[in-house]
């Protein structure tokens, strides 16, 4: 198990490497210049010369990522000393890159994580209800909200959310963000902030919850088949013991792994959402990088997302081996 | 010309007597990895552990054993769908334990092998005519017409309906399936047909088609078997040597008859005990084996039979007893320290 | 009154195909203490019947008549909650393959107690206790620190050990057993079968044995029921059965067995394969395969009726009783001819 760990680790490592190295050199190639960028329309060559040497673009591509991963290190070495990890300032405005992901991330995680706990209240009962009734109208009209679920664009499904829960019935705000803590604006406290989130939560989850349904759906018909449950029952248990303690208990596993996977994913930013609710979260930050051609703020969230992906796929392989005692004790 | 002719004028009979298939000290071991990055042999699970046989042209070996004796692993290595990890392989003479791929593909022909499970050994998606006559493209052996026409023989000889060329799988029966599979043996005129378990998922009245098919074309067509399986009475009805394995190593082998009738082997006799007999009312002189079989990563010292074994002395633990004639008799072999004496 | 009596049980499936007549009229009973062999091939119906008896049959697509009277109740018409309060208590059943058939992430010894709690008000440490006992009956060693291990931990001889343990945990009257020797190795059946005989005598319970295997069922029952395509072909004590069989089918099953103790020249083929059971052959469902089949075989699907002389021993087949005492003897001859 020991030995399991450390190997990952070290796997998370050359992962990140890759990652980061990747997205340098990816920024690199795109003909887009951000010293250009930052002298605006008319740029002469002088400006442009004094820009790039200010970024530091001048400099050979490897050694703008040897500065950046030195940076990033908590460790320095000239002298030996802890620090923090600094992910540099941003092209545009100088501001310090992790002020923009600190600012960014909770926003971010505010949906993703409220929407997880949406899609799952959606996707169990209906996954399940369907496995136990296969071919009933339930089952039908839960695969039809399958195929639109996932047929839909969540661009669209935002804006028609808006457009009649938002504007026309004026139930929800249309957009903009509300902070849980410390208001930014007049309007805060945890009440406005699920307010604001309402929409923006049932447009991410809805995709998810498509495809959870259709999993949670397969696995517990899967469960239902297998020899164990029909010796349960030949045991004389109750089917709602049958399908807590035997059913589900197997066919939720994997959805667990899932779940964990999914939502590491969805913190790199869940653009669509953002963008369409006007939710200053990581998607709508890195989003408008790119248009800015703003490197370090793309690098920066690349980094917090890579760091989310890999810690949660750890901890669900973790938590994995922990409840499936065939991994636990091979 | 029969159906039965046509398959034996693609090629000569050979001369019977000859050695086809000599084994000598095969093994094979599975390496069992620890390690953080490099990962480094920790133990390895001794699946055949020194086996030696010898199969004469004409022959039929059965090679019996219960589940983790390492006859399905054997059956592979004489194949060479796996390497070994030591010991020779010679057919026909010709040392095939180590060559590579492109050497052994004239092998191929010569050597064809049964599976046992009807439904996972032939591809779905594939028409049984073009199963049965795979090997014969991949050989080049004959026209496209040429071909069709063999396999549609071949059918015939394993009695299916040489109409049924175009179906899939799926249409057919579990023993209709695996007489599809002795077809596609047969097709290149093998000399050797090795059978892993070849009736064991089929029900016992569709078992005697297949085993009935196996014994005439082996008399018909002069092939030569080895015949896996873990069923002693199958074994029996097909093959004249028995070989019997455990954990790795052949502890009894001799001709079947003589085998069936006076086991010299513990193991054996306990073996054939087990076998219930269809006779109400038979008190049977029966030897229930204690525990579990050990595990091949670490097999017993000596003996690895000892452990289990109803007549175990310390001697057994020391040496591990290489194969020795039985009274005298050198083609009846047991490796014990204390064979059963043969019941007259 | 015999423990439990079957009379004309059918269960159809539904399914896109058709309605496949699984179990299609077949009566048998069992006494107390007895045991019963169902011997049939793959597609017979024996699972099934028995998995009717127990009501485990999917409910969505299956139909059932009849009836499989327990101690005078009928088990296909009682209420769930009376059926789930023998299931397991006074009826047990152990299943194939033991590899699939125990739950991977709990223990064996909370699968073990859940058994027993499941009909006993009784606490944990009890129904740990009982379930150690049963461990130790059935021969598991080091039952303390076996009891905290999960069912992957175990070979597959012992799991089907902790399977017999979790069905007799309650001492049930009927012990059923589908084919429980098939996934193992012949020296692990023999050590199963003397288990089941040796518990079935400690505990008095009655013991339905399915099974394919002959042998298994010339050593250890009682009486027999040959299946065939859903149907009875023949059934009565075991003895009648092999010494005198009067069905084709038991003929040709029988004459096709390879035998251990004889040199066969070549075995006994029974032709064709077992029938679909969505459209079965008309009449006599084994005549396509018969090798004395006659013309009212292909119209009339026989009854069960006696052997003169033996109310006991029944089959269905419309030959006369001399060809077929001639054609048994014959059997019998040949079979002891190799033998000797």
């Amino acid at each position: 198990m020991f030995q399991y760990l450390i190997r990952r680790l070290l796997w998370a490592v050359v992962l990140f490497i890759a990652v980061t190295g990747v997205t340098y050199v990816i920024f690199f190639i795109i003909p887009a210049d951000p010293a250009r960028q930052v002298c605006g329309q008319r740029a002469t060559p002088e400006c442009i010369e004094r820009a790039s040497h200010f970024l530091g673009t001048d400099r050979p591509v490897w050694y703008q990522y040897k500065l950046f991963m030195g940076r990033l290190m908590p460790v320095g070495i000239d002298p030996l000393r802890f620090k923090t990890p600094d992910l540099g300032r941003s092209f545009t405005n100088r501001q310090s890159v992790n002020h923009v992901v600190a600012q960014a991330a909770p926003v971010t995680a505010s949906l993703v994580l409220g929407g997880a706990i949406v899609w799952m209240m959606i996707a169990l009962p209906i996954g399940i209800l369907s496995a136990l009734r296969p071919r009933s109208l339930l089952d039908r009209i839960a695969m039809v909200f399958v195929l639109i679920g996932i047929s839909a664009h969540p661009v669209w499904i935002g804006l028609i959310f808006a457009y009649f829960f938002g504007f026309k019935l004026d139930l929800f705000p249309i957009t903009g963000y509300a902070d849980f803590f410390n208001p930014s604006t007049d309007v805060g406290g945890p009440i406005q902030w699920a307010y604001h989130l309402i929409l923006p939560w049932i447009t991410f989850a809805i995709l998810f919850a498509a495809l959870y349904v259709r999993m949670i759906r397969a696995n517990v018909m899967e469960a239902m088949n297998e020899d164990y449950v029909r010796t349960a029952r030949a045991k004389g248990a109750p089917e709602h013991l049958v399908m807590r303690s035997h059913v589900l208990r197997n066919a939720l596993l994997p959805v667990v792994t899932m779940l964990g996977m999914d939502i590491g994913l969805a913190m790199g930013g869940a653009i669509f959402t953002e963008t369409v609710y006007g939710l200053p979260g990581l998607g709508k930050q890195v989003f408008e990088s790119i248009d800015r051609v703003d490197l370090p703020v793309i690098q920066g969230i690349v980094v917090f997302a890579t760091v989310c992906i890999i810690t949660f796929n750890l901890i669900v392989d973790l938590l994995y081996a922990w409840i499936d005692p065939r991994i636990r004790l091979s | 010309m029969t159906a039965q002719e046509a398959v034996v004028a693609g090629e000569q009979m050979a001369v019977r007597g000859d050695e086809l298939l000599v084994v000598d000290g095969l093994k094979k071991h599975f390496p069992v990895t620890r390690g953080i990055i490099f990962q480094k042999e920790v133990a390895s699970v001794k699946a055949v552990d020194g086996v030696s046989f010898t199969v004469e042209e004409g022959e039929t070996l059965g090679v019996v054993g219960e589940s983790g004796c390492g006859k399905s692993t054997m059956a592979r290595c004489i194949m060479r769908l796996l390497d070994p990890t030591g010991g020779k392989i010679l057919f026909r003479g010709r040392d095939i334990s180590n060559i590579s791929r492109a050497e052994m593909r004239p092998f191929r022909r010569e050597m064809m092998m049964i599976f046992q499970d009807p439904y996972a050994s032939l591809n779905p998606r594939k028409r049984v005519g073009f199963i049965v006559a795979e090997a014969l493209q991949v050989h080049k052996l004959g026209t496209d017409a040429e071909i069709k026409r063999r396999v549609q023989e071949l059918l015939e000889v394993v009695g299916l309906n040489p109409e049924h060329y175009n179906r899939f799988p799926h249409e057919f029966s579990g023993g209709q399936r695996q007489r599809i599979g002795v077809a596609r043996a047969l097709a290149v005129n093998p000399k050797l047909i090795v059978c892993d378990e070849p009736v064991s998922a089929l029900d016992v009245s569709v078992q005697a088609q297949v085993l009935n098919l196996l014994a005439d074309l082996r008399d018909e067509l002069g092939l030569s078997y080895v015949l896996v399986a873990h069923d002693l009475a199958v074994v029996r009805q097909v093959a004249n040597r028995l070989a019997v394995m455990y954990l790795g190593t052949i502890v009894e082998e001799g001709p079947a008859d003589q085998v069936y009738a006076s086991p010299a082997h513990p193991y054996t006799k306990a073996l054939l005990s087990a076998v219930p007999v269809p006779e109400p009312g038979v008190t049977r002189e029966r030897i229930v084996l204690s525990g579990d079989v050990p595990t091949p990563i670490s097999p017993p010292s000596g003996c690895p039979f000892r452990t289990r074994c109803y007549k175990a002395e310390d001697v057994c633990a020391t040496t591990r007893p290489v194969l020795e004639p039985v009274a005298g008799n050198t083609e009846h072999r047991a490796a014990c320290y204390f064979p059963e004496p043969p019941t007259s | 009154m015999p423990l439990l009596e079957v009379n004309d049980l059918k269960t159809y499936f539904r399914t896109d195909d058709g309605v496949v007549r699984a179990v299609d009229g077949v009566s048998f009973s069992v006494d107390k203490g007895q045991t019963l062999g169902i011997v049939g091939e793959s597609g017979s119906g024996k699972s099934v019947t028995c998995l009717t008896i127990m009501g485990l049959n999917p409910k969505r697509n299956s139909m059932s008549s009849g009836e499989a009277l327990w101690k005078g109740d009928n088990l296909l018409t009682m209420a769930p909650k009376r059926l789930r309060d023998i299931r397991g208590n006074d009826i047990a059943m152990i299943f194939q393959d033991p590899m699939t058939s125990l739950n991977p992430v709990h223990k064996i010894g909370d699968q073990l107690a859940e058994a027993m709690r499941l009909h006993e008000d009784v606490s944990k440490a009890q129904a740990k206790k009982r379930a150690l006992d049963l461990l130790k009956a059935v021969g598991i060693p080091r039952p303390e620190r076996r009891i905290d291990d999960y069912p992957h931990q175990f070979s597959g001889g012992m799991r089907q050990r902790v399977m017999i343990a979790m069905a007799l945990i309650n001492n049930p009257d009927l012990l059923i057993a589908d084919e429980p020797t098939t996934a193992l190795d012949v020296t692990t059946q023999a050590q199963i079968l003397t288990l089941i005989e040796k518990l079935q005598e400690e505990f008095g319970s009655a013991v339905i044995m399915i099974t394919h295997d002959l042998g298994v069922v010339a050593e250890i029952a009682d009486d027999v029921v040959v299946m065939y395509a859903a149907e009875v072909a023949e059934k009565g004590p075991v003895e009648r059965i092999f010494k005198q069989p009067h069905h084709p089918y038991t003929w040709g099953l029988m004459g096709s067995l390879p035998r251990l103790d004889a040199d066969v020249e070549r075995l006994v083929q029974i032709q064709g394969q077992p029938p679909s059971l969505l459209r079965p052959p008309s009449g006599c469902r084994f005549h396509p395969r018969c090798p004395y089949v006659m013309n009212v075989c292909k119209t009339a699907d026989p009854e069960l009726v006696a052997v003169t002389g033996d109310p006991a021993h029944l089959q269905a087949c419309h030959l006369d009783e001399e060809t077929k005492n001639r054609e048994a003897a014959k059997l019998l001859a040949s079979m002891m001819a190799e033998a000797s």
